[in-house]
């Protein structure tokens, strides 16, 4: 629904905001709440858009995560005993695009990985090409966004949420993990997962949980959930209880096993079957229903209401102007190039 | 291997028993007194369960005190290096073992270089070792040198990443390298298999060279090859370590507790650490120090000899030192070519030398470096006029670098059969069963008949050997170059001449 968000004038105030008053009462069935399933309808005519992300160091399962996730394989993963993992010398962004179909429900899933970060000796800056490749979609729907005649519904490749993985050491965050996150939950949704979970016990995995949220408090660096965007105190409820959980301990897998006469997706070890939508083994399920059964449209609405907007704010600022006007037509065309 | 003492009555009874057998009982005895020490060190990135794998391998509590660092301490950290002794008996035998560990390895954003703290550790254990072993008292020099180190690889990357590669690199010619796949228990067997190959393959390929299992003699019993090659076929040892005893069908055994699981640590079938444990401590703890000892300490030796004869003569050149119209003694020169007997067996001794210890380490290279340096030395000698007197209590003389002066008293003075440096490293250690220095024997009998690669002195310009006393003008110069007691020139000087009759001064082997 991003065509049809419009920023309201700042000095438009409806007069009868008043909380006290309660509304109208009706003394009939008007039909007000089809506008739910008009919404659904188009909603399914016009499809949904998500982009996702997923940075950490080679090897930590991050494209199992996004094939267990989607169920599905969307990621390209090595296969074959032939097959040459190479870590790039610097850090690349891949993107692969998927159209995925559930009961009617179409999804356009953008999953952007990072091969090659953190997996040098010298990993300084390894994060700028993450930045300028967010900051670069931002870009790219602003100006779709700034025309004269734009498009009734603009491409969005906005990165709605990045999923970081963090090696499950048990000890706490590397100073790369916080270097990183720090910078970028400025910019972006960022969902800090442990990965690889099944090597701690569930004692360790409480201990390194506390530690890593003790770490983001003292550094100031707001994961998604943000406590500063619950609207009201429902959301805010719901959202404390996920954030006493983040960050997740995951574990992935794509492999299907026999468990009590059910195929289970998990991974056979020589001592038990880690169960990965056990949520007694793993944290996995609470992952997906954050990312795509609850929280979903939250993490659009956030992408562009906040961190596209002060993207936003911040280029505007930049060109000196307070306003923009694309209705304007007095803005020249060399003005329009040179402010962005 | 087990020597069979026989019952004192045979001794008596059998009049052609020597009784020399007994020989390694006896050895066994006095190590077993004196005890055992052992230096093993650990490195890995932070989080990857090394201290828990030494806990687990000792059975003791190393790092009770040992406290996390907080946020800000962790952003500025560096590599540092620590140590932990503790002493422990077992059955009377009593190992004083150290532990050096590496904090901070691997933790920073840019971790350049990160591995030279670890590498400036390993060498100045070394150096250490070199001052005492070139001192005037040895009778308690501390081992210090740093026998085996643990490098651990993390279990989730795609094999060795590019911080690894680099560090075993920097490493493998100071210290015997054991790699270990850490945290072995988040990988399915297949996983670990597939780890394992692909870990070996890029050791080979980056030229990497990891401890190697010594071969098994061939007059082992199967068991014990088959034990030997299932060790070989473990490298990297994916282990997983347990500070925990846990409950197990009944049976309380050191482990991990999952949901779904539990896993032993002891169990062969579940991880190696078994094997570790038994190739660390039982089987191959002994040969760990003798590598140490005649491989890696003997490179840091000669190439710090090397370097030090180098500075020797930039010394000389700076200094720009008058000479002497005519030498005031004969400079004897060196052969040319050994003959074609030392050629062989030097030719020999090459290839067992190098087949373990790599090509650095090679009679041939040894002999040619010793050249190179006695030349060098006699450069520097001829420029050298005569100086004061040599505050290196007299014991460096300029006539005969190979064969110095008995000094006057003691039993703290530097005896005569140090020169014996020069012989081939093999022959001069106690060895151990597993490869006892087979040569020993025939090039090391006393004084009947000369070792093949030392020539009796027909070259030697002044005629007789041994060299006789000259003229008193030389007695008592100061070394100008070292300056007050500085013992370093006598090894120096020892191992300069490879030619050196050493049969009729040296008592024997060097004591290690």
């Amino acid at each position: 629904m991003e065509g049809e968000l419009v920023q309201p004038a700042p000095e438009e105030t409806p007069r009868d905001a008043n909380p006290a008053n309660v509304g109208l009462e009706l003394f009939g069935y008007v039909g007000i709440e089809a506008v739910l399933d008009q919404m659904r309808i188009k909603t399914m005519k016009t499809g949904f858009e998500f982009n996702l992300m997923v940075v950490g160091q080679s090897g930590l399962g991050k494209s199992t995560m996004v094939n267990t996730l989607f169920k599905s394989k969307v990621s390209r993963k090595p296969t074959g005993p032939g097959y040459e993992e190479r870590i790039p010398k610097t850090v690349q962004l891949q993107s692969i695009t998927h159209v995925i179909e559930e009961k009617g429900v179409k999804m356009k899933l953008t999953v952007t990985d990072t091969p090659g970060f953190g997996d040098q000796i010298n990993n300084e800056n390894c994060w700028d090409p993450i930045i300028k490749y967010i900051n670069e979609q931002y870009e790219k729907y602003l100006r779709e966004e700034i025309l004269i005649s734009r498009k009734r519904k603009i491409p969005d490749t906005r990165v709605h949420s990045c999923v970081y993985f963090v090696p499950p050491t048990g000890h706490w965050l590397r100073p790369l993990d916080l270097e990183f996150m720090r910078r970028l939950s400025k910019i972006v949704n960022m969902v800090p997962v442990i990965a690889k979970a099944d090597t701690l016990t569930l004692e360790e995995r409480a201990e390194f949980k506390k530690r890593i949220q003790k770490d983001l408090k003292a550094h100031g660096i707001s994961v998604y959930p943000q406590e500063d965007f619950d609207d009201n105190s429902d959301d805010r409820i719901l959202n404390n209880k996920i954030r006493d959980k983040m960050p997740f301990a995951v574990v992935g897998a794509d492999k299907e096993h026999q468990v009590n006469g059910k195929r289970i997706l998990g991974r056979k070890t020589k001592w038990g079957i880690i169960e990965v939508e056990n949520p007694a083994h793993c944290e996995f399920p609470l992952l997906r229903d954050l990312l795509i059964r609850s929280h979903l449209q939250d993490l659009k609405d956030i992408t562009h209401n906040v961190h596209y907007e002060s993207y936003r704010m911040q280029r505007l600022n930049e060109s000196n102007r307070l306003a923009l006007s694309p209705i304007n037509g007095l803005l020249g065309k060399d003005e329009v190039e040179s402010d962005l | 291997s087990q020597i069979h003492m026989p019952p004192s009555s045979a001794l008596q009874d059998d009049k052609e028993y020597v009784g020399f057998a007994t020989l390694p009982n006896q050895v066994h005895r006095k190590s077993v007194k004196k005890g055992f020490d052992f230096t093993l060190m650990v490195a890995g990135e932070s989080g990857l369960g090394k201290s828990t794998l030494v806990n687990s391998l000792f059975l003791t509590d190393m790092y009770r005190d040992r406290k996390l660092l907080n946020a800000e301490e962790r952003i500025t950290q560096t590599v540092e290096i620590t140590k932990h002794v503790v002493d422990i008996e077992e059955k009377g035998v009593k190992l004083r073992l150290t532990i050096v560990d590496t904090p901070g390895f691997g933790e920073a954003v840019n971790n350049t270089e990160c591995w030279k703290p670890v590498a400036d550790y390993i060498d100045q254990q070394f150096e250490q070792y070199f001052r005492d072993e070139s001192g005037l008292n040895r009778k308690n020099i501390q081992d210090n040198r740093v026998h085996c180190c643990l490098y651990f690889i993390s279990p989730f990357g795609h094999g060795l990443r590019p911080l690894d590669v680099e560090f075993m690199r920097a490493l493998h010619q100071r210290v015997n390298i054991v790699p270990i796949l850490a945290k072995a228990d988040t990988l399915t067997p297949s996983e670990v298999e597939r780890k394992k190959s692909k870990i070996r393959e890029e050791i080979e390929r980056y030229g990497i060279r990891i401890y190697q299992f010594p071969e098994c003699d061939s007059d082992e019993d199967e068991d014990f090859k088959l034990q030997d090659q299932a060790l070989k076929e473990s490298i990297p040892f994916a282990v997983i370590g347990s500070n925990m005893v846990v409950e197990a069908k009944g049976r309380r055994v050191r482990g991990r507790l999952y949901p779904w699981g539990i896993v032993e640590v002891e169990n062969p079938a579940h991880c190696d650490f078994v094997k570790l444990r038994t190739m660390l401590v039982k089987t191959h703890m002994q040969d760990l120090k003798d590598v140490t000892r005649e491989t890696h300490y003997e490179n840091y030796r000669a190439q710090c000899i090397q370097s030090m004869t180098r500075m020797v003569v930039k010394e000389r050149n700076r200094n720009k030192l008058t000479r002497e119209s005519g030498t005031d003694f004969p400079i004897p020169a060196i052969p040319a070519v050994p003959d074609s007997e030392t050629e062989k067996l030097i030719r020999e001794k090459d290839k067992e030398v190098s087949a373990r210890a790599g090509a650095w380490v090679s009679c041939q290279g040894l002999h040619q470096s010793h050249s190179r340096m006695w030349e060098a030395w006699l450069e520097l000698r001829a420029a050298l006029s005569p100086t004061p007197a040599c505050s290196c209590a007299g014991l460096w003389s300029p006539r005969s670098p190979w064969q110095h002066r008995q000094p006057a008293a003691g039993p703290d003075t530097f005896p005569a059969w140090r020169i014996s440096t020069s012989i081939p490293l093999e022959e001069l250690t106690e060895s151990s069963s597993i490869h006892s220095a087979k040569l020993s024997s025939a090039l090391w009998p006393p004084a009947a008949t000369t070792p093949p690669w030392v020539s009796l002195s027909q070259n030697w310009a002044s005629g007789s050997f041994p060299p006789q006393e000259l003229a008193a003008p030389f007695e008592g110069r100061v070394c100008s170059v070292h300056g007050a007691n500085w013992p370093i020139s006598l090894p120096l000087l020892a191992l300069t001449h490879p030619e050196a009759d050493v049969v009729s001064t040296l008592p024997g082997p060097v004591q290690d």
